[in-house]
């Protein structure tokens, strides 16, 4: 099967129905399905400006394997659960009210479910996405231990980070991803180094770099260990 | 100067510093020049609402309610530069609260003044 009969099939039958071990390799999987909706490539920042952010669909892919924990991808990509309330790009799928703005969930956009052996391939292949091996060896984070009192204080009062981020169901803010999950989704070098320079790893990023020192960013990564290690 | 005169004013403005841009794009504007209206889009409406009433979708969350950029009272009361410090080093930089984060290392100065611009036409260009 060509790439052109590939992409016909899956506009029109969708993933599932394609015909078993069609996509035997991961990068044309990924390739295929995934690029038009998130950057396998780093985009040309410069070039495009913030507005990139505007049109972004989905998070870029390409450090991947920095990013993602791959048992944790392989499940999600068959059954993706939405980890951002809002959106990728919040200020699209909110309206304003009389209560003041709320999430319209029919601008809310479903992520594609893959079968197992899909999501197999895919994850194989996004885990050799390394484009930040850098700054994962420069992260010095190892996991430790907080008292839930004092993660909270420092995510919430110290740094204001439950503004916009969820620490629980039903505690937090809307426009960025949920937290509770973070431990189970992201590798921990990844939560620290993210924290500490968000703009390293993302020029458009709606997190602010607000340059916390070491112990600070640990804080707040082992709060993430701490709640999402309580998650199911 | 009526609301009318100063909306036609900023527009001829605006348009002025279009057509200039390219000559001073070298030097004057290094950015992307992207314009505030954009730029508030993409990192403020979360907190301060899509319209900038300051009642964003975060706001339920949130211990302390964002400025409404349309109170002309509010807004009146800080200067530019008071405006271009609480974006660019946070909140607590002008005595306000923490939960304003610092953007001065997401964007640029040039990029803070267009978003100070932006703010000035709403609180008081836009009917606000």
């Amino acid at each position: 099967m060509n790439v052109k009969t590939l992409a016909a099939a899956l506009l029109v039958g969708g993933l599932a129905q394609l015909p078993a071990g069609a996509l035997a390799d991961g990068k044309q999987l990924v390739e295929t399905n995934c690029a038009s909706c998130h950057a396998l490539e780093r985009p040309d920042y410069g070039a495009l400006g913030h507005a990139e952010r505007i049109t972004r669909k989905g998070p870029p892919l390409y450090f991947a394997g920095n990013k993602f924990q791959a048992e944790w991808l392989e499940g999600w990509l068959q059954k993706p659960q939405r980890i951002r309330p809002a959106g990728v790009f919040p200020p699209a799928a909110v309206k304003p009210s009389d209560a003041g703005d709320v999430i319209d969930p029919a601008l809310l956009e479903e992520h594609p479910a893959l079968s197992a052996d899909e999501a197999r391939q895919a994850t194989e292949y996004l885990m050799s996405l390394h484009a930040f091996d850098d700054l994962i060896a420069a992260s010095t984070y190892e996991p430790g231990t907080i008292a839930a009192r004092m993660g909270q204080l420092n995510f919430s009062k110290f740094n204001g980070c439950d503004s916009c981020h969820q620490d629980s169901a039903t505690t937090g803010g809307f426009s960025g991803p949920e937290l509770y999950t973070a431990w189970q989704r992201l590798q921990p070098k990844f939560i620290a180094s993210f924290i500490a320079d968000p703009v390293a790893w993302d020029p458009n990023t709606l997190m602010p770099k607000t340059n916390l020192n070491e112990s600070a960013v640990e804080r707040l990564s082992n709060y993430l260990k701490l709640i999402g290690e309580e998650q199911p | 100067m009526s609301r009318t005169t100063a909306m036609s004013a900023l527009k001829t403005l605006k348009m002025a510093a279009a057509l200039c841009a390219p000559l001073f794009l070298a030097t004057a504007l290094p950015a992307a020049a992207e314009d505030g209206e954009t730029l508030y889009k993409i990192y403020c409406t979360q907190c301060h609402g899509v319209e900038g009433f300051g009642n964003g979708v975060n706001v339920p969350a949130m211990s302390v309610q964002p400025r409404n950029h349309h109170d002309r009272s509010e807004m009146s009361a800080r200067t530019d530069e008071e405006l271009f410090k609480a974006v660019k080093h946070g909140g607590k930089s002008i005595n306000k609260s923490v939960l304003m984060p610092a953007w001065g290392e997401n964007l640029n100065d040039d990029e803070i003044n267009a978003l100070v611009l932006y703010l000035r036409e709403l609180c008081c260009n836009s009917g606000g």
